[in-house]
C-alpha cells in the first residue's frame, strides 16, 4: 500500500467511523426532545423515562462523536499538511463555525442532562430544543466543507495558488447546501430507523408494552418524516450534480456514452473496460428526466475524460444503486407505517409490521455508508 | 489594529481559557489517579461530580483554537503537525481515551472491576495528555521545529525530545493539577474533603513553583529568545508582577481555608503565566520562521474568519455563562426545586434511572 493510498484509507475509516456516531448523537436528541414535550404534555412516565434514556445514549455518543472529530481536526493537517497550508485558508471558514454550534450543543447537553432539578421545566426542553438545532447547524457546517471539495468556489486559481479567497462565497458553495441539508435528513433516516427497530426487536422479546410502543412511535415518526423528505432533497442534490459534476453523474449512473434522453438504470453492473453497464433495467429517458427535469436533456457520458482519470465506477455505481435502493424502500414501508397508523389501530399490535421494521432498520445506515463511500 | 493580531489575540483568550476550564478537568484526572486515604472514594466522587457537566464544553476550546489556527495560520498548522506529529499524535490519544473511559465508567453499569479499569484509563489518559500539551507548547518556543519545503529538518523525535519542552510538559501538568486541587475545594461542603485538596493544592502549588523556576533556568540555555522576551517590554513585567501578586493572594487563601478566594487567585496565577508567556512568544507562532504576519492567512480571509467568531461569540459568551452559573456557583445546594412530576415514577415501571439527580 503506498503512502497516498493509507492516507487515504485512514482519512476515510476515520469518517466512516465518526459519521457513525455523529449521526446518532445528532438525531437522538431531536426523539429526547419530543419524548420529553410528550411527557410534559401527557404526564405519561413512559415518555419521561424515554427522555432519560436517549439523553444518556446522546451524551455517550457526543463525547465519543466530540473525540473522535477532534482526531479527524487534527487529521487535516498530519495527514493532508500541504493541501491544507493552501486550501486552509479558503475553507477554513465552516469550522470555527462548526466549533461554535459544537459549543452550544456541549453546553446545553450539560444543562440538559444534569440540569433536571436545577432549571425551569420550560427551560429544560428549551435546552433540549437548542442541542437539537446545534447538532443540525454542526452537520450543515462540515457537509459545507465537503460541498467545496465537489464545487470548490470562492477564489482564482493564479499561478498555481490560490488568489482572491472569498471564504463565505467558498462556505456557500453550490454543492453545499443540497447536500447538507441531505446529510440531515440522512442522519434522521438511519437513526430513526434503526432506533425503531432496536424497540421493535424489544418489543417481540419482551411483550407489548408502553415504553417500547411510545419509542417505536416517536422513532418511526423522525425517520418515516425524514426519508420520505429526503425523496426531494435526493431530486435537488441530482439536479446540482447534473448541472454541476457531469462526470460525477455519470459514474454514478455509469453512463459511458453521451447521449440525449438518456435512460435510468436500475441496478446492474458496470464494465469500464467494455464501455458499458450490464444486465441493469433500464427506463427510457429516466435519467434525463431526473436530472433536468426534460425529457430529451443531454446528459454527458464517461466519454469525455480520458479513462486514466474515472474513478473506480463499478464500485461508485453499485455503492449509488444500493442508496437510491435502501432509501426507496424505507420510504415505502414509511408510507405502508403511515397507511396502517391511519386506520386507528396501534402500529405495535401489526406483529408482522413490527417483525418487518426490524429488517429494514439497518438499512438507513446502510444507504449512509453507500452514500459516503463514493 | 492588524487583523492577524486580532486573530492571534482571540487564539490567546481561546488558550487562556482552555486551560483554566479544560486544563482543571485535566489536573482532576491527575488526582483521581493519586486518590489515597480514607476518604479515596469521596475524592474520586467529588472529581467526578464536579467535571460531569462542562467538560466537553470545555474541551471545545482547544477544537476553536485548532480550527483558528489552520484556517488563519496554516503554515504554523502545518509545521506542527509535521515537525510535531508525535506529540500530537499522543495528544489524540490521549484525548480519546480520556473522553470515551469518562463516559464508560460513568455509564457502565456492569461489573465493578470493568468500571475500576475505566476509571484508571479515564486518569492515566488525564494525566499525560498535559504533559504532551506543554511539550507543544516548548518546542514551538525554541527554534527546533525547522520546516522545509515539507520535510522537517530535525526529524519526528529531535523537534521535541528536548529538555525545555520536556520541562515545560511537567510545568502544565503541575499547574493544572494545582488549579484543579483550588477549584475542588470549592466543590464540596465537606470540610475533610475540602481539607484533602487544600492539601494537594498547596504541595502541588509549591511543585508548579519549583518547576517555573527550572523552566526559567533552563531558557537561559536553550531559549534565550524567551528569556529575552520575558524581560523586554515594561507590559510583560506587569504581568509578571500579576503573577505572583496573585500566586501569593491564592496561597495565602488556601492558608487560611478561603475556597472561593483561592479559586479566583489560582485561575488569575494560570491564565497570567499563559498570557506572559504568549507575550515572550510574540510575534512568532513557531519560531524560528513563522510569525503572526508571515503565515497568515490574506487580510481578507481574517476580517471574515474574525467577523464569524464575532457572531459565534454573541451567542456563546451567554451560553457559557449560563452553565457556569447553573453548575458552578459557589456553596450551591442539590436539592433546590426538583420537578415535583418525577417523584411520580415507581419502581414497578422499570424506571429506576428516570430523573437521576436526586
Amino acid at each position: 500500500m503506498d503512502n497516498l493510498l493509507a492516507a487515504r484509507s485512514q482519512m476515510g475509516m476515520s469518517l466512516a467511523f465518526h459519521i457513525i456516531f455523529a449521526t446518532i448523537g445528532v438525531s437522538l436528541p431531536l426523539m429526547m426532545t419530543i419524548a420529553e414535550w410528550r411527557w410534559r404534555s401527557t404526564d405519561d412516565p413512559a415518555y419521561l423515562l424515554l427522555a432519560n434514556r436517549w439523553a444518556k445514549g446522546t451524551t455517550i455518543l457526543f463525547a465519543v462523536g466530540a473525540v473522535s472529530g477532534t482526531v479527524l481536526s487534527f487529521e487535516l493537517g498530519l495527514l493532508w499538511p500541504w493541501f491544507m497550508q493552501y486550501a486552509g485558508a479558503v475553507i477554513g471558514m465552516p469550522f470555527p463555525l462548526e466549533g461554535f454550534a459544537f459549543f452550544t450543543e456541549a453546553i446545553f447537553l450539560g444543562i440538559y442532562l444534569y440540569g433536571w432539578n436545577l432549571v425551569p421545566g420550560w427551560f429544560h426542553l428549551l435546552s433540549g430544543f437548542i442541542v437539537t438545532i446545534s447538532g443540525v447547524l454542526s452537520t450543515v457546517f462540515v457537509t459545507l466543507v465537503n460541498g467545496w471539495m465537489n464545487t470548490p468556489t470562492g477564489f482564482d486559481m493564479v499561478a498555481g495558488k490560490f488568489a482572491n479567497i472569498h471564504p463565505f462565497v467558498a462556505m456557500l458553495n453550490p454543492a453545499g447546501i443540497p447536500e447538507a441539508v441531505h446529510m440531515v435528513l440522512a442522519a434522521y433516516t438511519a437513526a430513526g430507523f434503526a432506533t425503531a427497530g432496536i424497540h421493535g426487536w424489544l418489543l417481540l422479546r419482551r411483550g407489548r408494552n408502553r415504553f417500547d410502543e411510545v419509542a417505536i412511535g416517536i422513532a418511526l415518526l423522525v425517520g418515516g418524516v425524514a426519508v420520505l423528505v429526503q425523496g426531494v432533497s435526493g431530486d435537488a442534490v441530482a439536479r446540482m450534480v447534473a448541472a454541476r459534476q457531469p462526470m460525477k453523474l455519470a459514474s454514478l449512473e455509469g453512463q459511458f456514452h453521451t447521449e440525449t434522453g438518456a435512460s435510468l438504470r436500475i441496478g446492474g453492473i458496470p464494465f469500464p473496460d467494455e464501455r458499458e453497464t450490464k444486465y441493469a433495467i433500464e427506463i427510457p429517458h429516466g435519467l434525463s428526466l431526473l436530472g433536468f427535469h426534460k425529457y430529451n436533456a443531454l446528459i454527458k457520458g464517461l466519454d469525455q475524460e480520458s479513462q486514466s482519470d474515472w474513478p473506480n465506477v463499478r464500485i461508485v455505481h453499485i455503492c449509488f444503486q444500493i442508496m437510491v435502493g435502501c432509501g426507496s424502500l424505507l420510504s415505502l414501508f414509511a408510507l405502508a407505517g403511515g397507511w396502517l397508523a391511519w386506520r386507528k389501530r396501534p402500529l405495535t399490535k401489526h406483529t408482522r409490521f413490527i417483525k418487518a421494521l426490524v429488517l429494514v432498520s439497518p438499512l438507513g445506515f446502510v444507504a449512509l455508508e453507500a452514500g459516503w463511500i463514493p | 489594529m492588524n487583523v492577524s493580531v486580532v486573530l492571534a489575540a482571540i487564539m490567546l483568550i481561546s488558550l487562556v481559557i482552555y486551560s483554566l476550564l479544560g486544563g482543571a478537568d485535566y489536573g482532576a484526572g491527575f488526582w483521581d489517579l493519586v486518590c489515597s486515604g480514607p476518604r479515596k472514594q469521596g475524592q474520586r466522587d467529588l472529581i467526578a461530580k464536579a467535571i460531569q457537566p462542562v467538560w466537553e464544553t470545555n474541551h471545545i476550546w482547544l477544537i476553536l483554537l485548532v480550527v483558528l489556527m489552520f484556517s488563519g495560520f496554516a503554515p504554523a498548522f502545518s509545521a506542527i503537525s509535521v515537525a510535531l506529529a508525535a506529540p500530537v499524535f499522543l495528544i489524540l490519544l490521549g484525548i480519546v481515551l480520556r473522553g470515551s473511559s469518562y463516559v464508560f465508567r460513568a455509564y457502565f453499569t456492569g461489573g465493578v472491576r470493568t468500571q475500576l479499569y475505566w476509571g484508571k484509563i479515564f486518569s492515566i489518559s488525564s494525566s499525560l495528555t498535559p504533559l504532551f500539551l506543554g511539550i507543544v507548547i516548548g518546542a514551538i518556543s525554541i527554534d527546533n521545529v525547522r520546516m522545509n519545503d515539507g520535510i522537517s529538518e530535525n526529524g519526528f523525535l529531535r523537534a521535541w525530545f528536548h529538555p525545555f519542552p520536556l520541562v515545560v510538559g511537567v510545568l502544565s501538568l503541575s499547574l493544572f493539577a494545582y488549579l484543579s486541587a483550588s477549584y475542588l475545594t470549592v466543590e464540596t461542603d465537606d470540610p475533610a474533603l475540602q481539607n484533602d485538596f487544600r492539601n494537594r493544592a498547596l504541595f502541588s502549588g509549591f511543585v508548579s513553583m519549583l518547576v517555573a523556576f527550572a523552566t526559567y533556568v533552563l531558557a537561559g540555555n536553550f531559549a534565550l529568545e524567551i528569556r529575552n522576551g520575558l524581560s523586554r517590554a515594561p507590559y510583560v513585567w506587569l504581568v509578571e508582577a500579576g503573577a505572583a501578586i496573585a500566586a501569593l493572594v491564592a496561597f495565602q487563601a488556601l492558608w487560611s481555608r478561603s475556597y472561593s478566594r483561592a479559586r479566583i487567585a489560582a485561575a488569575a496565577q494560570v491564565g497570567l503565566i499563559v498570557i506572559g508567556w504568549s507575550l515572550a512568544q510574540y510575534p512568532y507562532l513557531v519560531r524560528p520562521k513563522l510569525t503572526i504576519f508571515n503565515s497568515a492567512s490574506p487580510p481578507n480571509i481574517l476580517v471574515d474568519i474574525e467577523i464569524a467568531v464575532a457572531l459565534g461569540a454573541v451567542i456563546l459568551i451567554p451560553s457559557l455563562v449560563l452553565l457556569l452559573l447553573i453548575f458552578k456557583r459557589d456553596g450551591k445546594s442539590i436539592s433546590a426545586s426538583v420537578d415535583k412530576r418525577c417523584l411520580k415514577l415507581s419502581p414497578a415501571e422499570n424506571s429506576y434511572d428516570a430523573c437521576p439527580n436526586f
